[in-house]
């Protein structure tokens, strides 16, 4: 098993959109019922707005702050899936199944396995 | 003649040569295997790329083994292990090693284990071929692992600089291996897309090599040989897709007629105009072989009608001997199976030797207002041809000088002067 990322993102909505997403909050709830049934689901998460993000920056020591996000960009991460996958097949054959898909994109990450990292982390002294 | 040393020149060549012929027939089976064995491509890779080097040393030495095939796993396998035991940032390293030396100390019977897991190749084929993948990845990964090319020879065909395809390849790779692209041949609900999409990485590899898109050359004969050689691949590994068989059948088709596509000057000679005793008619044999073993299957598909296209254009005395209409009837369908602008584009071609050039004017002339053609060459060329035989002689001037200016292929470009030329002579 390995874990994935699924990064949401979509295109700010107006009024009349928000209303039709805000329609299919039931497909939501079964798409996450069916995931924790499955074993598969390690975390999910709806986020706030854009406007209520703040950017972290540490620049000679100095902690610098932004008010907004760190990009700028036309379609704005809006939540997130964390699951369990066989492999990445498996992982994208969930992304299709968020009802986002339908109208924003999904971005599939795998998330690096630490004793992988340490396992990297030791090759690369070993070679030194 | 060997007396004076160890080194006898005919024994040498004999093992060289034999080194090659494995290369060409076994490395993509035992690569295909180890892969599964060790989870890792470019560890497999690696590892029998070092057996082949060894063979070619030890081959002229010790003789030809017998089964060169199974020398070259062995050899690979024992690499593998070497190469497992000093690489420490695989994760699933252990249980890899264990796996290998199981493998090793049961060596007769290891040979067997192939049969019941099915070939390794197929597996290798889809994961080369995973949408995950970018497209132009997905031909450079498949040349490299399955047809043993190198970065240089691939990089030179495609004509990109050769760190350029290096970078494409190693990010491939790595994404196999980060993202876990699974090492499996899909599932049934998922065959029939995912073939599909394996079969359009083969074609394009053909498609590159027969017609190249670029530069002053029109034929380049390795990616249509490689090409090929993984359309028999598949009719092997798959004879039930009737697609396989489909597209198999068309590039035999095509490369039948490879040698009279082109001049002694280099210069692109015209289906109707090429010297047929030039066709090399084995080929053409196989293709109409391949296009009756699709036709059996009874599941059409766009290779199938495709094949089906160039065998009526093959198996024509000439282009007055052609059956246009059965021509534009397949285009028709194909229209319906896989509606495409360049598919429309052939249809009115063909209407326009069936029916008269002004049956085809009015199947062409919608598509010059599409932007997906604005700048595809053959369409203006089509166009030009038309409304030459139209009598339209001002326009056919005008659109053979558009499709001039849109030329990209030296070869091509060449030949639509000439045409222009003869059309102010005329």
């Amino acid at each position: 098993m390995s874990q994935y990322m699924l990064l949401l993102y979509a295109p700010e909505a107006d009024e009349a959109e928000l209303a039709e997403r805000e329609a299919q909050l039931p497909v939501w709830r079964e798409l996450n019922e069916s995931l924790r049934d499955a074993g598969l689901l390690v975390s999910s998460g709806r986020l706030h707005d854009v406007p209520s993000a703040t950017t972290v920056r540490v620049r000679n020591g100095d902690v610098e702050m932004t008010d907004g996000p760190f990009a700028v960009t036309k379609e704005i991460l809006g939540g997130y899936y964390l699951v369990d996958c066989r492999d990445l097949d498996e992982a994208l054959k969930l992304a299709a199944r968020v009802p986002l898909a339908r109208y924003g994109s999904v971005e599939v990450r795998p998330v690096m396995d630490m004793s992988e990292l340490q396992a990297r982390a030791e090759a690369a002294a070993g070679q030194a | 003649m060997s007396a004076s040393g160890e080194r006898r020149p005919a024994e040498d060549d004999r093992a060289a040569a034999a080194v090659a012929v494995a290369f060409r027939e076994e490395r993509a089976a035992v690569l295909a295997t180890l892969i599964r064995h060790v989870g890792d491509i470019q560890l497999a890779e690696d590892a029998v790329q070092d057996a082949f080097t060894s063979a070619i040393t030890a081959w002229p030495r010790d003789g030809v083994p017998a089964n060169p095939g199974a020398w070259i796993t062995v050899a690979a396998r024992r690499r593998a292990i070497d190469r497992l035991r000093r690489n420490r940032s695989l994760s699933d390293r252990a249980e890899r090693l264990a796996g290998l030396l199981r493998l090793d100390a049961q060596e007769h019977t290891a040979m067997s284990e192939d049969g019941a897991i099915g070939d390794d190749r197929l597996r290798l084929i889809f994961t080369c071929c995973h949408p995950a993948l970018e497209l132009p990845a997905r031909v450079a990964l498949t040349l490299r692992v399955l047809g043993g090319l190198t970065t240089g020879e691939i990089a030179r065909a495609f004509l990109v600089a050769e760190p350029t395809m290096g970078k494409r390849i190693v990010r491939a790779k790595r994404k196999i291996a980060d993202a876990r692209i699974p090492y499996r041949v899909p599932p049934d609900e998922e065959l029939p897309d995912r073939l599909l999409g394996v079969l359009r990485v083969v074609y394009l590899i053909f498609n590159e090599g027969y017609a190249a898109s670029e530069g002053e050359r029109l034929v380049r004969g390795p990616l249509c040989d490689e090409a090929l050689r993984l359309g028999l691949l598949l009719s092997q590994l798959m004879p039930d897709e009737p697609e396989v068989w489909g597209l198999f059948a068309l590039m035999l088709l095509h490369d039948a007629r490879r040698e009279a596509r082109v001049d002694a000057d280099g210069r692109y000679v015209a289906l109707e105009e090429q010297d047929r005793t030039l066709w090399d008619e084995t080929r053409l044999r196989e293709g109409l072989r391949a296009l009756e073993r699709s036709v059996r299957l009874r599941r059409p598909g766009e290779y199938q009608l495709q094949a089906a296209i160039t065998a009526l254009h093959v198996q024509s005395s000439g282009a007055a001997g052609t059956d246009w209409s059965q021509i534009a009837e397949l285009y028709g369908a194909l229209v319906k199976l896989n509606p495409s602008p360049v598919v429309e584009l052939n249809r009115a071609a063909a209407v326009g030797f069936a029916a008269g050039p002004e049956a085809g004017l009015e199947l062409l002339e919608p598509l010059l207002g599409d932007p997906a053609l604005e700048r595809y060459q053959p369409l203006h060329a089509a166009h030009a041809e038309l409304l030459r035989r139209a009598g339209e002689s001002d326009r056919a001037a005008r659109a053979y000088e558009h499709a001039i200016a849109l030329s990209t292929n030296a070869v091509e470009r060449l030949e639509l002067e000439r045409r222009l030329a003869a059309l102010h002579a005329a």
